[in-house]
């Protein structure tokens, strides 16, 4: 008898005990991978993406039991092996790579003895592992093996080790590679070196492979099926190409529909949302999972779990597959961004600015030399890497971080002072902002009346009685009920927190609020209800927004110009339109082609060879050079960039002359 | 309605309001026990004197050295008072000497972490190095310094033991401060213009009480730890108090003779003792952490 | 060789600290000795054979100068130069500290990697509430029901730490057993709890997983991937607790009668002899201060993460 198929899940039922009681994460999943596919499985967070992985590879956390079902790797049933047979599978059959590579690798041994210590596990000659270790490095694209092999982990940037991890875990030639969140956490454009990598290698390897993502588009240009796993269920899957166009189940449709992407952007229509939350594992016992949040539910589905249901290649669990259509129909109801055009007034302005770290030896320039304005009622996008100064350049606007001296900031024409203190009362309130981690932001001793109701009182002049109405009315602005007032953060989700914080930023009547990565952290569903949230505070209270984020379709979703930011400094400055439509500075048309897309790619990809380069010491010519992929010669290494003025509000800094910048 | 302006669904229902502190320490039996023994301890303190079978400080030249019987049921020692008498009694200057001593450096240790961890740069600086400075020696060693400097009393040792506490105190406090510090929620404080005062006392101080709470019933135990072996070498409680560690002080040169229980008993109630109290505080620190 | 620098200002302060504490807490030095009944004119004429009526910065910076040149002072007790005293005292306690560290340390490292191997089982429970109790209970107490135990009943070890003189080494250690023992359970208690924890983060490590689905055999797993990233930590910890172990010290030597550092503190607290109490004192403080310094060399020196700073 011969197996078909890589993975074989049959019905697999997963529980964790916590505190004694038996709580179900996974419940009758079955999937199968054939040899040489690529199976996609994705869903939110909390929906029990990674236990199928490591119930996959036998390694539960300790307090989690398989309850049914079976798992076949390579026709072998995981859970009947005995210790040895399970090492050997682990070690020839089936490898893992994982988010955070940075702490998969031992930090006290060289990644060199790590590597060499798969081929000592399949038995090879001592005499091989040093050649062999190189060949598997070279595979994955490290052009100087030797050097990374004396190295430690810690030695190496985030995307050598993902590398590394990934040598590591090829090196057996396995079967079946599970990859869960490989790229999670890395910045785009070596998300997308790493994303080829993985492609190419699965291409000349014939690995099957199991992808683990909570990134539809990375999914739909890696996989060539999908599953979705929603509370511990799979509810559809399919081939990507169908899945991704038609889909036949609601909440991959409405998923799909909260993905803000390049084509769309506030003034077009707000993003669709999921109402209600993801099911506390267990709690729905009857009835379809995705009742409760479904449009389309009705008392049949509250009552009868939907069979799974094939046609062709496809499999869906939903009673009312055939109305899927409806779904698409139903208009949010809500108006699009009103925009004018002409905009306002200039709110902030920035001439010159700069922040540099540390004593002149080790000195870091996070920012450096920066020109912006920010007019009334505009939301500005700043993108960029981690490390390009995003959140530093945030601070010194606030006044929480002093700049250097040389730097201007303007607000409505009057100079403010470097720190909070040099400032006035109607200069600090004016100025706010939403941070990226609201369990950092959010004071979890202090209940949301207390947080929302000192600002007020600290920044504006109320009565009592106009504070409490106050309190109510931002309440309602960020939809929250009045309930929500006493409770603690700890007792809120994500996206209610996230909530709070707005409505305390927005507490003291500000001008500008800058939003620093406020989605980041949230899925797809509870980004969508963010963004349109601040839209909606946006027309409302005609306040400018700082919009700062690494996600471009979020970028383009919400600005009106965008900002793009690299070691520090500014090389592309426009309307959010002709940004992504180019022409680009050659950074901005590399980080654009580095995003994956649900739809076909477009058809060049730019890719960007090397690491960022740390912002130490004094680096001449234009700051993108050592990267750069249409750099022009030694006029880019020894001279500042000129500043291209390509429309009447976009500038760009390159040398390149301006038709032969990239379009899309 | 649509699907946008709905608003997220309530959370507050399905997240149930964590468990007190309370309730989730008399599920653990190490705490329990721990405060049985304590509370037990605390009793003979407050009620000892009032419920012993004889007067603690009652000498009988008769009856000296007797082993225990029926009469003395831990027997007599070397002056012929009751020692079962004096056990029970001997709680009450331990008792009052070591949680006021806590209670004294918790309090200022407190004060000095949070200025140490707020305020940062050299005034950290400077008092890190002072810290340094005292934790190089022995709690013992140090109150033993000042003790022959000020003389020994029962109230010198409490101060003493109290400062002592202090800078050990202070260096958890600070870095409990430090990790609050670096959060998101002080630069809000500072964007609505808090005075630090505001913000060390009302923003951080509530995030950083578990982590005193733990310290204060850890210290308590070796308060009791340092209390008792002050007096055993002569540093600490003065005579004539049945304190436990000075009887043990007075009549260890006995045991050679065999006269094992003017000492074993008085040892057994500091066991007990702290081992109660560091019951208690290890079952607050793991109810904590849950 | 900042760290080297922030050492010598932690000393430098703690000798203002124990200058203060021993000159100027008592005020009057030679009446502080002489008692409150003495006659002025005799209390008089002994601070200033002590040359205690100089001014203190003075005073502090004859002391602190001597020291410094290897001069420690002269005893008030035996009116003769503390060094000698001091060298003998410090040598023995030496040899009892030692006795006690060969005990500790490999038990205390086993107890807390077996407890955390065995985590939330029976024999991890019984460890830690072993060694909760033993760490807290004071060395006096432990110490003596130990000589009521091995000392009087079962006459098992001598209840004197002090050997005969001109013993063997091992007729030393073998008096010195008992007196370790004490210090052996107060310390015992803090590294098997800091090499659980040590082991317990390392076990769940990430890197621990990459290791168990390479296909690596648990008992190598643990060997090669789990140990060193656990008990490194503990290194540092175990100098640390170098501070407790001289402050037990002070108790064990009364204890057993043993001319130790801890005793010569305690005479010389008792004679108001503050020149040798503020030398046996500093001493303790440079010890512990070297100690950690040279424990946080050897720990830099053995993880790559210091050894081998960021990138480059």
């Amino acid at each position: 008898m011969t197996e078909t198929s890589s993975l074989r899940i049959e019905g697999l039922s997963v529980g964790y005990s916590v505190k004694g009681q038996m709580q179900r994460i996974l419940d009758n999943v079955s999937i199968e991978i054939g040899r040489g596919e690529a199976y996609g499985l994705v869903g939110e967070s909390g929906c029990g993406k990674s236990t199928t992985a490591f119930a996959a590879l036998r390694y539960l956390p300790r307090n989690g039991q398989v309850e049914s079902g079976r798992i076949l790797i390579d026709g072998h049933d995981v859970y009947a092996l005995d210790t040895a047979q399970l090492q050997d599978l682990r070690r020839r059959s089936v490898a893992m790579v994982y988010q955070d590579p940075g702490r998969a690798l031992n930090p006290s041994i060289r990644t060199g003895r790590q590597l060499a210590e798969v081929f000592e596990l399949l038995g090879e000659q001592r005499a091989d592992w040093q050649r062999r270790s190189v060949e598997m490095l070279e595979r994955v694209r490290i052009r100087d093996p030797l050097s990374v092999m004396a190295r430690f982990p810690h030695q190496l940037s985030g995307g050598m080790q993902q590398r590394v991890c990934i040598a590591m875990a090829l090196a057996s030639n396995p079967s079946l590679l599970i990859l869960d969140e490989p790229t999670t956490g890395l910045d785009a454009t070596v998300e997308a070196e790493v994303l080829d990598l993985i492609r190419q290698l699965r291409h000349d390897l014939k690995t099957s492979i199991l992808f683990i993502s909570h990134n539809l588009a990375v999914v739909a240009q890696m996989c060539d099926r999908v599953g979705v796993l929603y509370a511990g269920q799979l509810v559809e899957e399919g081939s990507t190409a169908e899945l991704f166009r038609a889909p036949r189940h609601p909440y991959t449709a409405e998923l799909l529909r909260c993905l803000p992407d390049r084509n769309r952007s506030k003034a077009d229509a707000p993003l669709s949302t999921i109402p209600g939350f993801l099911p506390l594992p267990g709690s729905i016992t009857q009835g379809c999972i995705f009742a409760e949040r479904c449009r389309l539910a009705d008392p049949l589905c509250r009552a009868v779990i939907p069979e799974a249901k094939w046609s062709g290649d496809g499999m869906s669990r939903c009673h009312h597959e055939d109305r899927i259509g409806e779904l698409r129909a139903t208009g949010t109801g809500l108006p699009s961004a009103s925009r004018e055009p002409g905009l306002g007034e200039p709110v902030l302005e920035l001439h010159q600015v700069s922040k540099t770290f540390g004593q002149s030896a080790h000195h870091i320039r996070a920012v450096s030399e920066v020109d912006l304005t920010l007019r009334e009622g505009e939301t500005l996008g700043l993108v960029g890497e981690s490390g390009s100064g995003k959140t530093t350049l945030a601070h010194a606007i606030l006044g929480l971080t002093r700049p250097d001296p040389e730097s201007t900031i303007l607000l409505d024409g009057k100079t403010l002072g470097a720190r909070l203190a040099d400032r006035s009362l109607d200069q600090v309130k004016a100025m706010q902002i939403v941070f990226q981690n609201p369990d950092s932001a959010l004071n979890r001793s202090h209940t949301v009346r207390r947080m929302i109701g000192r600002t007020i009182s600290r920044l504006l002049n109320l009565s009592p009685e106009e504070r409490t109405r106050r309190i109510e009315d931002l309440t309602r602005a960020v939809r929250l009920t009045p309930r929500h007032l006493s409770a603690r953060p700890r007792q809120l989700s994500g996206g209610l927190k996230q909530r709070v914080a707005i409505a305390r930023a927005f507490a003291g009547e500000p001008r500008v609020v800058i939003c620093d990565e406020p989605t980041s952290a949230l899925d797809v569903s509870v980004q969508a209800a963010i963004l349109n949230l601040l839209v909606e505070l946006q027309s409302s209270e005609r306040v400018s927004y700082i919009f700062i984020s690494h996600d471009l379709g979020v970028v383009r979703y919400i600005s009106d110009r965008i900002a793009v930011l690299y070691l520090g400094r500014l090389l592309e400055v426009g309307p959010a339109k002709a940004v992504f439509e180019g022409p680009h500075h050659p950074y901005t048309e590399a980080l654009l082609s580095s995003v994956p897309s649900i739809e076909d790619r477009p058809a060049h990809r730019v890719r960007l060879s090397g690491e960022i380069p740390s912002a130490t010491g004094p680096m001449t010519g234009c700051i993108f050079h050592s990267r750069c992929p249409r750099k022009i010669g030694a006029i880019c290494e020894t001279q500042e960039p000129p500043r291209l003025q390509l429309g009447p509000d976009h500038v760009i800094d390159c040398h390149l002359p301006q038709d032969r910048l990239g379009r899309n | 309605m649509t699907a946008t302006a709905a608003p997220e669904q309530d959370r507050t229902t399905q997240k149930s309001a964590p468990r007190s502190l309370a309730s989730r320490l008399v599920r653990r039996p190490s705490f329990v026990i721990g405060a049985a023994i304590t509370l037990f301890w605390i009793g003979c303190a407050i009620f000892g004197a009032a419920l012993v079978p004889y007067d603690p400080f009652e000498t009988d030249v008769m009856n000296t050295l007797m082993p225990p019987s029926a009469a003395h049921w831990f027997g007599t020692d070397d002056l012929g008072r009751d020692i079962f008498s004096r056990v029970i009694v001997g709680a009450r200057d331990i008792l009052t000497v070591a949680p006021l001593a806590t209670l004294l450096s918790t309090a200022l240790g407190t004060a000095l972490g949070l200025a140490m961890g707020y305020f940062g740069g050299v005034f950290d600086e400077v008092m890190s190095r002072l810290v340094d400075a005292i934790l190089a020696l022995p709690t013992v060693v140090v109150a033993l310094l000042a003790l022959t400097a000020l003389g020994a009393s029962t109230t010198t040792v409490l101060f003493v033991i109290g400062f002592t506490y202090v800078p050990i105190i202070g260096r958890t406090v600070r870095a409990a401060v430090l990790s609050e510090r670096g959060l998101d929620y002080v630069s809000a404080a500072e964007l609505r213009r808090e005075n630090p005062l505001y913000t060390m006392f009302v923003e951080i101080l509530p995030n950083v009480m578990p982590a005193i709470l733990v310290e204060a019933t850890v210290r308590l135990g070796y308060a009791i730890f340092t209390v008792a072996t002050l007096s055993f070498i002569g540093f600490g409680i003065q005579p004539p108090s049945p304190d436990w560690g000075l009887s043990i002080a007075s009549s260890y040169g006995l045991i050679g003779g065999g006269y094992w229980w003017t000492v074993l008993f008085d040892g057994l109630a500091i066991a007990t003792l702290v081992i109660g109290v560091n019951l208690v505080a290890d079952s607050v620190q793991g109810a904590l952490n849950d | 060789m900042k760290r080297l620098l922030l050492s010598v200002a932690t000393l430098w302060l703690l000798s203002v600290l124990i200058f203060a504490g021993a000159r100027m807490l008592p005020g009057n030095v030679g009446r502080a000795m002489l008692g409150p009944f003495a006659d002025a004119r005799a209390v008089e004429q002994l601070n200033h054979e002590l040359g205690t009526d100089r001014p203190l910065l003075e005073q502090y910076a004859t002391w602190i100068g001597g020291f410094v040149t290897g001069d420690l002072g002269e005893s008030y007790a035996y009116r003769a130069p503390v060094a000698p005293f001091l060298w003998t005292a410090l040598l023995n306690s030496a040899k009892l500290a030692l006795v006690a560290f060969l005990m500790v340390v490999p038990l205390g490292l086993l107890g807390g990697t077996i407890a955390a191997l065995y985590r939330d089982r029976a024999a991890d429970r019984i460890l830690s509430a072993l060694g909760l109790a033993a760490t807290i209970v004071p060395e006096f107490v432990s110490g003596i029901i130990l000589i009521l135990i091995f000392g009087v009943w079962l006459r098992w070890f001598p209840i004197s730490a002090t050997a005969p003189e001109g013993a063997g080494l091992l007729t030393q250690v073998y008096h010195l057993i008992l007196p370790a023992i004490p210090l052996v359970l107060v310390l015992f208690g803090y590294i098997a709890r800091m090499a659980r924890a040590g082991m317990i983060e390392a076990l769940d490590a990430d890197y621990t997983r990459t290791a168990v689905l390479k296909g690596l055999s648990y008992p190598r797993v643990i060997w090669r991937h789990v140990l060193r990233n656990a008990l490194l930590p503990t290194i540092s910890v175990i100098a640390t607790q170098t501070v407790y172990l001289i402050g037990g010290l002070v108790v064990i030597e009364i204890l057993f009668q043993y001319q130790g550092i801890g005793s010569l503190i305690y005479t010389a607290a008792n004679k108001k002899d503050f020149p040798m109490l503020q030398a046996g004192i500093l001493s303790i403080g440079i010890l512990f201060t070297a100690t950690t310094l040279i424990a946080d060399l050897l720990y830099a020196l053995l993880d790559p993460r210091i050894r081998h700073g960021g990138d480059e």
